[in-house]
């Protein structure tokens, strides 16, 4: 696929997040005129983009989505809790046909294109005459406070407000700006005009034929908006122009605010080129502002601002000076933003923290020598260098740290798609979306955390008459907790739903035969009976969850990622699901051991005891732990590593997805920090190693792939269990 | 076309005299006439009651003319405005902005 295209289909693809995001907020009550206007902004970008890239099927169907939103921008419309699903439907279909673009197929399918005319037609019945009807269903139709608001407005006149900035070569194409301002009196009479030149250059710069005016024009009059247009439909195409229809509320106001080209501007300028405020206002409060610093100067107080000013003496409104000062924030922000994200391609990042795991074993070899060369000089400049490359290894493990949040977002449209479904009213709450974690993790913990927050949302949380009857709000709510705890990130499912019935899980448990009618079991163990497969206690299988996959194969998910889940329960209050993970793949706390010259790291949190093998009978692959039959592996012999036997050996326990295993090493050597660099692909079929790290000495040390050892322990001894032929040695614990 | 005559006044300032239109046409003509004026003298008054046509390209000219002035720290003045050039700084609200006395004839 063409660079071009699939950079647009990345990034138009960020732009839909921000319509959803923006469609949610709208259906939970934000009637901010910036959201519609982000909104807007976004569909407007992917269709200029689609059209940029000639991918006409979906520049002609967010045209359909754009006018839609252009009359809910305008107020033409109010909107409707159906007129959002139709949106979000729209976006949906633009995912899809981003989809079928990422596969590099630039024609429609067909079968989206009936799809498309479907979606397309539900927002064409809002914006063709729907509208009147709509706004009964239910919303509140915001004039009314309007109104209110605006009436001792001195900003407000009844007249039409001309925007215009004539393009540099107007003049040399014979047109006369004079011509076309003169050609309003036509039309009603021009209460106030004000000239800009701040586009003009320096003397010396400025082309005597290029034209660097632009306009405020107050226009009374009677004309329509398309007649006002028209005087200056000649220079259309070279010129901005915006046209403020009269009685325009402050809405309007902050619309073109909004619309400003973004340059620095000071606040003042921003108001009076919005229309909101008169250069006379202006200067006055400047006036005002300066004699104000000197009082202020005078008695050592903080120098009053320009906003507050002309809020004080009546000039203009709060919202209005709010609405500037954000674009001014804005502007500044964008360059900040713009200057400090840099987009970088994944696999340079990873190219990056190999070549520092490079660095890292490089380091550590020179260190060794110059230790061993005994210069006190060359030992301190290399303990600095590896101090050095202990930060650089640091900060590129950081690079791949990303923010939970976007992943926690998604879920947004989850619960709002699902609770409709299920006709419940449920509330997502999310904190610390903020929280970073290794960006493999966030990619892969997004199916587990899908399936929680369904079973949350279907089993959790109850229908609302059960609610009110248990004395519960009707509306429930699930809360989506990220946070970090000594090292690993915690990340939590809570919702205030009916909780975890012990007796029923335990019954259901028996039924399956996951546990004995007569075994004793905690609260807690029972409750973490649901994460067994097969498990599901809700009677009616809906087609959300319930059909007994899911929590196992959350449980497997997450232990995959070296994590583990927990669920605290109480009947009536609701349950929480804790999710725990390591930080970063890429780093593990290992527990080092020997054997020969060879050096192994098992994970330390699969490692169970460390025990001395103290008989040197092996007959068979099996020992005796306690009463317990322990499968082992003797990794001299798995790995045929030559050498003699030692006198003692050491038998390390390990255990994976509920199986244990011994394996029997040479020597302990204790815990150590393990960098892991994954095998080549020359060693991909190689089994029981899972990754190989460096020591510090820049020996290569080999990571034990515990899941597959402990499989391959049991099948050996299911092979070499012979009849009647075994007895399990002696052990001593140490 | 449009000529210029200059003679200075006995309070040192340079007097310009512009005679024909203040266009597009010869804008790039006035120009390096106004930029000429306004390093040769630290006042300088315009007669622009000569002036039979001005477009927006000639009121740019003035602009420049007046901000230029005012960076340098000079002074200018329009001393005389004919009719056409009256409508055009009217129309286009900068009267403020030139600051100078518009003498508005007895039949208005």
């Amino acid at each position: 696929m063409e660079e071009i295209v699939s950079v647009f289909a990345q990034e138009a693809r960020e732009q839909l997040t921000a319509m959803e995001d923006g469609l949610l907020r709208m259906e939970q009550g934000d009637h901010d005129a910036e959201t519609i206007n982000a909104i807007f902004r976004a569909a407007h970008t992917i269709k200029g983009a689609s059209g940029v890239v000639e991918i006409h099927h979906i520049e002609k169907f967010t045209h359909i989505l754009e006018n839609l939103l252009d009359k809910l921008r305008n107020g033409e419309l109010q909107i409707s809790s159906e007129m959002i699903t139709a949106l979000l439907m729209g976006c949906d279909h633009i995912g899809a046909l981003l989809d079928r673009v990422d596969q590099g197929m630039m024609d429609e399918d067909p079968e989206q294109k009936q799809k498309g005319e479907a979606s397309a037609d539900a927002l064409r019945a809002f914006t063709s005459g729907g509208g009147t009807t709509e706004s009964k269903s239910g919303m509140v139709e915001p004039s009314v406070a309007t109104v209110e608001r605006t009436g001792g407005d001195q900003a407000i006149s009844d007249c039409w407000h001309i925007s215009i900035r004539f393009g540099r070569d107007v003049l040399r194409m014979g047109m006369e700006p004079l011509a076309f301002l003169r050609y309003l009196l036509n039309l009603g009479e021009i209460a106030h005009l004000a000239t800009l030149c701040d586009a003009m250059p320096q003397a010396e710069d400025m082309d005597p034929e290029s034209c660097y005016l632009g306009f405020e024009i107050t226009l009374r009059s009677h004309a329509s908006k398309e007649q006002i247009e028209n005087v200056f439909s000649f220079c259309r195409d070279e010129c901005d122009l915006y046209i403020l229809p009269p009685n325009s509320k402050m809405d309007d106001y902050l619309g073109l605010i909004e619309r400003l080209p973004e340059e620095s501007l000071r606040l003042g300028e921003i108001l009076v080129r919005s229309g909101a405020l008169t250069q006379e206002e202006l200067d006055q409060g400047l006036r005002r502002q300066k004699a104000a610093a000197k009082i202020a100067e005078a008695t050592e107080q903080p120098s009053p601002q320009l906003g507050d000013i002309l809020v004080e003496r009546k000039m203009v409104q709060p919202e209005i000076v709010e609405a500037a000062a954000a674009k001014q924030k804005q502007v500044a922000e964008k360059k900040t933003a713009e200057a400090r994200l840099i987009r970088v391609q994944a696999d340079k990042l990873d190219q990056l923290i190999d070549l520092v795991g490079e660095l890292v074993i490089a380091g550590a070899s020179a260190n060794l020598l110059a230790q061993k060369s005994g210069q006190g000089t060359l030992v301190e400049a290399t303990s600095v260098l590896s101090r050095l490359v202990e930060n650089i290894r640091d900060s590129a493990l950081q690079l791949r740290m990303v923010q939970i949040g976007e992943t926690f977002n998604r879920f947004n449209r989850v619960v709002r798609d699902v609770s409709k479904e299920l006709n419940k009213d449920i509330d997502l709450v999310i904190s610390g979306a903020e929280t970073e974690l290794d960006k493999s993790v966030v990619e892969k913990i997004g199916d587990p955390l899908m399936h929680l927050v369904r079973n949350a949302l279907d089993h959790g949380i109850e229908p609302a008459e059960v609610r009110a009857a248990n004395g519960k709000p009707v509306k429930g709510r699930v809360e989506l907790n990220a946070f970090h705890d000594s090292g690993s990130i915690v990340i939590e499912v809570v919702d205030d739903g009916g909780g975890l019935k012990a007796d029923r899980i335990q019954a259901k448990a028996i039924e399956k035969g996951l546990i004995q009618p007569g075994q004793t079991l905690s609260e807690q163990e029972i409750v973490n009976l649901i994460f067994e497969a097969g498990f599901s206690t809700m009677e009616k299988v809906s087609n959300l969850s319930g059909r007994g996959v899911g929590m196992d194969v959350v449980r497997r998910n997450i232990q995959a990622l070296r994590g583990q889940v927990d669920v605290r329960t109480e009947v009536g209050v609701g349950s929480r699901f804790i999710i725990r993970l390591p930080l970063t793949l890429a780093i593990i706390d290992g527990f080092l051991t020997s054997v020969g010259d060879a050096s192994y790291v098992i994970p330390l949190d699969s490692v169970v005891e460390c025990l001395e093998l103290r008989d040197d009978d092996t007959r068979g692959h099996m020992l005796n732990l306690r009463g317990e039959v322990l499968p082992f592996i003797r990794l001299r012999e798995f790995f045929d590593v030559e050498g003699e036997r030692p006198q003692r050996e050491n038998v390390v326990v390990i255990s994976a997805s509920g199986h244990k295993a011994g394996i029997v090493v040479d020597q302990l050597l204790g815990e150590f920090q393990t960098v892991i660099k994954p095998l080549g692909s020359l060693f991909k079929h190689l089994r029981g190693i899972g990754g190989s790290t460096i020591l510090g000495t820049g020996e290569v040390a080999l990571i034990l792939d515990v899941a597959a050892l402990t499989q391959l322990a049991g099948q050996t001894e299911e092979r070499r269990q012979l009849p009647g032929g075994y007895h399990a040695p002696a052990l001593e614990s140490h | 076309m449009t000529e210029f005559a200059t003679q200075t006044t006995t309070d040192g300032a340079l007097h310009l005299i512009l005679d024909g239109p203040m266009t597009i046409y010869n804008a790039g003509d006035i120009k390096a006439q106004l930029m000429g004026a306004l390093n040769t003298s630290s006042i300088l008054e315009i007669d622009l009651s000569h002036v039979g046509e001005m477009d927006t390209a000639g009121f740019q000219l003035l602009v420049m003319a007046k901000r230029e002035s005012q960076r340098l720290g000079h002074t200018l003045r329009i001393v005389a405005h004919s009719q056409p050039v009256r409508d055009v700084i009217d129309f286009y609200n900068m009267d403020a902005f030139f600051g100078d006395p518009m003498i508005i004839p007895a039949e208005h």
